[in-house]
């Protein structure tokens, strides 16, 4: 979105994750500072399936995300100085700063947060999804529009994912299921919370057509990404990916992290998806190190500004309070 | 013409006049509706606007609130509001939620219809009243149709309504005999009074109205004049009507078919001694639901919730009370 401009495609993936990348690093800074509380939730190590997946969705197409959506959010196109001020509960935050880092939301991104109920944001993108279906019909003009709906390992054990699954696929709704398998519920490590452990076989099991994707791998998260889209605007119903990644920090600032070995830890740094992709580009000679440098120093400026403009912004009045609770007037 | 006959006539109307409104839920297309109020709808506007769904609550309102997010102006119904306990979840975390957690981004102009209300031996997992559990919740409002009129007009003013609005109808009462509005219905966010009254003041609503206004009646006869005030919205409150009627009587009871312990009931006589209290000649008295789960049993299920006589023994005991 905005910052595609003078970028080709693919030095664009590495923006995108390095901006992911760097804005997260800072915010667990600026957390131990004590600069916001709430929860904290980071992405780190999971950037190449926002930045892989956001290129193939248009403007007009709905995104429904979890408490882990920073990264959803950047890459969305969502302004890193609205998420930031977002963080520190500020007016010029994405949500007014009544949301927090769990609930980013910007309308003209179509980004529909910020879901911290875990499986909640899916019923949510099967009725979008209806209402794209059902608009010809209500004279509000044809669509191709697409819900992609992200959501982690842990959503699978909840009733919501398979009521939402079965509806998409019985109503053959223009939905794109993205799991993202950490392979951990919080401290749940998959094997120890779902007796069937291939996710995309579940989405099968409801007839929507599935596939694992090496969710450390941009390009192929993005080939991915690009093929499901299109089968969904091409009318052949939902699509699901089960894209296989890893986080690299505790589930939350408050994670002590004891529930798994720090070599499983270790063998997945071994793969994080920005050296891995800057490898790849450097071989191909698309981008060399002073460049991958200068988009580096880039980005550093660009979270140094959005920390700049969190820090100026402004505390909304206690009077506005009981705003926004209705839309009309102040119901009791 | 009955309750059950204007239900449909409103979501006819509705259908008719907006092509963004759809109904969705268990049953209410082939089937006709579980409580036949649906019944035509869809050999008229077809699968696609009368949808029928899997028995899955919670996603299929989450849906409805989904495509709600998106200009739609989706009827949901949900068959009893024990199975809305199913939707619990998508109703409070996102439908009433998300309109304050995004800063004013979004609106949810849902409307989810069900029935509610004991009486029909249905025993204890089919004849609970959880409207005061919803009527808890900040971001919806709830509205309980308990006459002809207001069952065909609510609906307008709901789907107008650019927030979450949770209709409850009466299962008792889609026999109900009544007429048609002749003009717009009263603000939905209006209290009525029912019947006037000088003696004491009945705060009521839902099922609970038909045997508040046959209780009246009777105590007549002993020389009680009893207001009937029927809340309708059960959220907002409209307490100045209340208020108002309570500086005429200065006596007050109220009805209510969930159990008394945080219930609706509770609220109400909560906010009467917070604005009402120096009109008060005597306390103010609560009939509810026994606080047991609905029996099967008849005369058991007769024993649990309110009857004309306990209502009336209630106001003669409030009436005979001099400080």
């Amino acid at each position: 979105m905005s910052d595609r401009v003078n970028l080709p495609h693919l030095p664009h993936l590495l923006h995108q994750m390095i901006r992911i990348r760097q804005f997260e690093e800072k915010a667990a800074e600026l957390y131990s500072s004590g600069k916001f509380r709430g929860f904290l939730h980071l992405y780190i190590g999971e950037e190449a399936i926002a930045a892989g997946v956001m290129p193939s969705l248009n403007a007009d197409d709905a995104v429904v995300s979890t408490y882990r959506e920073h990264g959803h959010a950047l890459a969305r196109g969502v302004s890193m100085n609205s998420i930031m001020a977002e963080m520190y509960g500020k007016v010029e935050g994405c949500s007014h700063g009544r949301g927090g880092s769990m609930h980013l939301f910007d309308i003209s991104r179509k980004f529909y947060g910020g879901n911290a109920i875990v499986a909640g944001g899916l019923p949510l993108a099967v009725g979008m999804a209806l209402a794209m279906k059902l608009r010809p019909s209500s004279q509000m003009g044809p669509s191709t529009s697409l819900a992609a709906c992200l959501f982690g390992d842990g959503a699978v054990a909840e009733g919501a994912f398979h009521e939402s699954l079965n509806l998409a696929a019985l109503w053959r709704l223009p939905v794109l299921f993205l799991c993202e398998n950490n392979f951990y519920a919080m401290g749940t490590a998959l094997h120890r919370h779902q007796a069937e452990t291939d996710l995309a076989l579940k989405a099968k099991g409801y007839r929507i057509a599935a596939h694992k994707i090496d969710g450390m791998d941009v390009d192929a998260v993005e080939k991915a990404t690009r093929e499901a889209v299109c089968k969904i605007r091409e009318g052949q119903g939902p699509q699901f990916l089960e894209l296989q990644t890893y986080r690299f920090r505790p589930h939350s600032m408050f994670d002590p992290d004891l529930y798994r070995d720090k070599s499983e830890i270790e063998k997945w740094r071994a793969h994080d998806p920005i050296v891995s992709y800057s490898t790849i580009l450097k071989k191909q000679g698309v981008l060399d190190d002073a460049q991958i440098e200068h988009l580096e120093a880039k980005v550093r400026e660009e979270v140094q500004g959005a920390v700049a403009f969190a820090e100026s912004g402004t505390f909304e009045p206690v009077e506005m309070l009981t705003r926004d609770v209705y839309t009309l007037e102040a119901s009791k | 013409m009955t309750y059950r006959e204007a239900l449909r006539l409103g979501l006819l109307k509705a259908l008719e006049s907006d092509p963004r409104v759809f109904l969705m839920g268990e049953d209410v297309g082939a089937y006709g509706g579980a409580y036949a109020v649906s019944k035509g709808l869809y050999e008229r506007f077809g699968p696609e606007r009368i949808r029928d769904t899997p028995l899955s609550e919670n996603a299929f309102v989450g849906a409805g609130i989904g495509a709600a997010m998106m200009g739609m102006r989706p009827i949901v119904e949900v068959m009893t509001i024990n199975f809305a306990l199913l939707a619990l979840d998508q109703l409070v975390h996102n439908a009433a939620t998300l309109r304050h957690m995004s800063g004013g981004q979004i609106s949810v102009p849902l409307v989810m219809r069900t029935t509610s209300g004991a009486g029909r031996q249905l025993a204890a997992q089919h004849s609970h009243s959880f409207e005061g559990w919803f009527a808890h919740i900040p971001g919806i409002k709830i509205l309980a149709p308990a006459s002809v009129e207001d069952a065909y007009g609510m609906l307008e003013f709901a789907l107008y309504d650019p927030d979450p609005v949770l209709i409850v109808e009466y299962a008792s009462l889609f026999n109900l005999e009544g007429h048609l509005p002749e003009k717009a219905i009263p603000p939905v966010n209006q209290a009525l009074v029912r019947r006037a009254g000088s003696s004491i003041t009945l705060v009521t609503y839902g099922a609970m109205v038909i045997k508040a206004l046959t209780a009246a009646e009777e105590l007549a006869s002993e020389g009680i004049s009893t207001e009937v005030i029927d809340l309708r919205s059960l959220r907002p409150l409209d307490m100045a009507t209340i208020v108002t009627s309570l500086t005429k009587t200065h006596r007050a009871v109220i009805v209510d078919e969930g159990w008394k312990s945080g219930s609706l009931a509770a609220e109400i006589m909560a906010r009467i001694m917070e604005e009402g209290f120096y009109e008060l000649d005597a306390p103010v008295e609560r009939v509810c639901t026994l606080e047991v789960p609905i029996p099967y049993p008849r005369h058991l299920e007769e024993a649990a919730i309110p009857q004309p006589e306990t209502i009336k023994a209630a106001i003669r005991r409030v009436v005979a009370h001099h400080v």
